[in-house]
């Protein structure tokens, strides 16, 4: 066991990630607090959704280690993982014509083996994930004539049919209108608050990661700049920092978490 | 059993099913099982009729007598030695041809993604081509000869498609190009070849099941009932994997280690039955995207496929036989006007819904 992050069930220890031979982060060490709902932030190509699925075991560190629950994440089973962490990828396609229902029942299978392919078990929770989203009563329409808000909910209801206690969500608002987005987010919230879940999500919009997330990772170059509660970290320095954009910081009227202004045209950041 | 109603509605009527104390459960898509049923039904009347017909005609009380082994001596030889072979390859390697091209279908997520348009076929049959001209072997060693070609071919294809993984679009393009080249080499060994091999090999060119024994029959089921089975096992992780790699990886598969095993069956597949009866055109292309229109399931269902696929070859093989009796066509060249067919058809709905 990792005494230095006693709270964190999934940790980056010093990990090295990339893709092929470019390195976009190195040395690295990042810890998912349990029960916060971390949020990850930072410039495009900062190497936020490469953490992300570094921590789901999508990449491989080439150095280091991801660790969950005491383990290297390695050295588990494929669908052990799959018990534990539950991932909302980037982009996901939806099988030519599958029904919602079909299509959230599909993320039983880590549950599921030869001889248990449809357990009372599988049915309760795609019932109970159906209902968290408000999708039950699409449950027989075909995914690809929903709108596009609808279709997220029915794949973060395929990821919590997973009943993981661990949550990933790889941007998770993109391509929603606003109302979709704050819909999406108070759900998010709920299934963190009320559900018990650790959720981490990369998020691009800074005054929803700080109006919901609990606890924020600013990136930068494939480095933390900054984490902690969006109240204790965010300031104009640290939004320059990360994203070279000049601003003010206020209180969010309605959440009194602090709310992000840009002043105007970006300065270059520093460097490039 | 316990036969609890499926409390969701899934948009088409499925029903759970937990036998043995909920030891076992499954949940059952009605439409997809009544239509494999019926393809099944239709696939063994085939059979039966390839097996009564012809210029002996049989009654089909005397061929189940003959199957049973109570006929008399020269029926039971027309039944079982002459004809049973040609009825169960038919079967069999229709099934074979079937899931072959559900399983490449499902890997590139396109239609045309099967193995006799992205040269598998062509590629199996090159080298069952080289072992009979260099080697002169007999049917096991063009059979590895069929393997190996499919293999190399699928390496070779897969490949040169790769690029931080493999697409399915590139993967077909790709495998047209490749397929094309294959077919002019086989042309060309044909053509320098000696006349006897290439006279044996051009009749198998066309794809026939005409004159094979129980020999045959006997290695290809062995073959088949190891290579079936086993691809309808993968049917689930199959089906994962056509959500992305990214959506599979994170439900528990290992994507990149399913996809190797699924092309290596699904090459094997296509080889068994290039090495048994030659290649055989369309089924595996057509298979799949027939039984999909009748399950209306989502993504390519790999049993259903394997019936449509036997279905069409046993059947297709009896139209060989009795369209223009006493000749006999090749069943491939009936599978491919079938498949002609299939297409015009499908540009005319096209045509209609636009």
């Amino acid at each position: 066991m990792d005494n230095s992050v006693p709270h964190s069930r999934l940790h980056a220890d010093d990990v090295t990630i990339g893709y092929d031979r470019q390195v976009i982060s190195s040395n690295l060490s990042v810890a998912i607090p349990d029960g916060s709902f971390t949020v990850i932030v930072g410039a495009n190509a900062c190497g936020k959704s490469t953490l992300l699925r570094a921590l789901a075991r999508l990449i491989k560190p080439s150095a280091g280690q991801i660790v969950l629950d005491g383990k290297a994440i390695s050295d588990y089973p494929a669908r052990e993982v799959a018990r534990r962490l539950g991932l909302l990828p980037q982009s996901s396609i939806a099988p030519d014509g599958i029904t919602v229902a079909d299509l959230v029942a599909r993320g039983r299978y880590p549950h599921q083996s030869f001889l248990q392919q449809w357990s009372d078990a599988d049915e309760a929770a795609v019932i109970a994930a159906m209902k968290a989203t408000h999708i039950t009563a699409l449950s027989h329409r075909r995914v690809d004539e929903l709108s596009g808000g609808q279709r997220q909910r029915v794949w973060i209801a395929m990821v919590l049919a997973q009943e993981t206690p661990l949550l990933l969500l790889d941007e998770p608002t993109t391509y929603l209108d606003i109302t979709h987005q704050i819909e999406l987010m108070e759900l998010l919230r709920a299934l963190n608050q009320r559900g018990g879940k650790t959720v981490t999500a990369v998020l691009h919009d800074l005054n929803q990661a700080c109006r919901y997330g609990t606890h924020l990772i600013a990136m930068r170059d494939g480095a933390v700049v900054a984490e902690g509660a969006p109240r204790n970290i965010m300031t104009a320095e640290l939004v320059e920092a990360v994203f070279g954009l000049a601003c003010v910081i206020i209180e969010d009227p309605i959440a009194h978490t602090p709310l992000v202004i840009p002043r105007g045209a970006p300065t270059p950041v520093a460097g490039v | 059993m316990s036969m609890l109603p499926a409390t969701i509605n899934f948009g088409h009527r499925a029903q759970a099913l937990r036998p043995f104390g909920g030891r076992l459960s499954r949940l059952i898509g009605i439409r997809r099982m009544v239509v494999c049923a019926g393809l099944v039904v239709l696939a063994l009347g085939f059979g039966l009729l390839t097996l009564a017909s012809g210029d002996f005609p049989v009654p089909l009380g005397e061929v189940f007598r003959a199957l049973v082994g109570q006929a008399e001596p020269s029926v039971q030889m027309v039944v079982v030695e002459w004809r049973l072979p040609r009825a169960a390859l038919a079967l069999l390697l229709g099934a074979a041809l079937g899931l072959s091209g559900a399983i490449f279908q499902s890997i590139t997520r396109n239609p045309l993604g099967s193995p006799d348009i992205i040269g598998f076929e062509a590629g199996a049959y090159t080298g069952a081509l080289l072992v009979m001209v260099a080697l002169g072997g007999g049917y096991l060693m063009v059979a590895g000869g069929a393997l190996v070609g499919g293999l190399v071919t699928a390496a070779l294809v897969y490949g040169l498609a790769w690029r931080h993984g493999v697409q399915g679009f590139r993967l077909i393009i790709v495998g047209i190009g490749v397929s094309a080249m294959l077919t002019a080499f086989n042309k060309f060994m044909l053509l320098r070849a000696q006349l006897e091999v290439a006279m044996s090999a051009a009749m198998w060119d066309a794809g026939s099941l005409n004159g094979l024994g129980l020999d045959r029959l006997l290695i290809a089921a062995l073959l088949l009932l190891v290579l079936i089975p086993a691809s309808l096992l993968l049917a689930r992780p199959m089906a994962q994997l056509e959500m992305g790699d990214d959506a599979a990886s994170a439900l528990g598969i290992s994507a990149e280690r399913t996809r190797v095993l699924l092309m290596v069956l699904g090459v094997a597949l296509i080889a068994t039955v290039t090495a048994t009866a030659g290649p055989i055109g369309f089924v595996a292309l057509v298979a799949p995207q027939l039984a999909r229109r009748l399950t209306r399931a989502a993504g390519v269902a790999l049993l259903p496929s394997a019936a449509m696929g036997a279905l069409l070859l046993v059947a297709a093989d009896y139209l060989a036989q009795r369209a223009f009796a006493p000749t006999q066509l090749p069943v491939g060249v009936v599978t491919i006007s079938l498949g002609g067919m299939y297409f015009a058809w499908l540009l005319v709905a096209e045509a209609r819904r636009q």
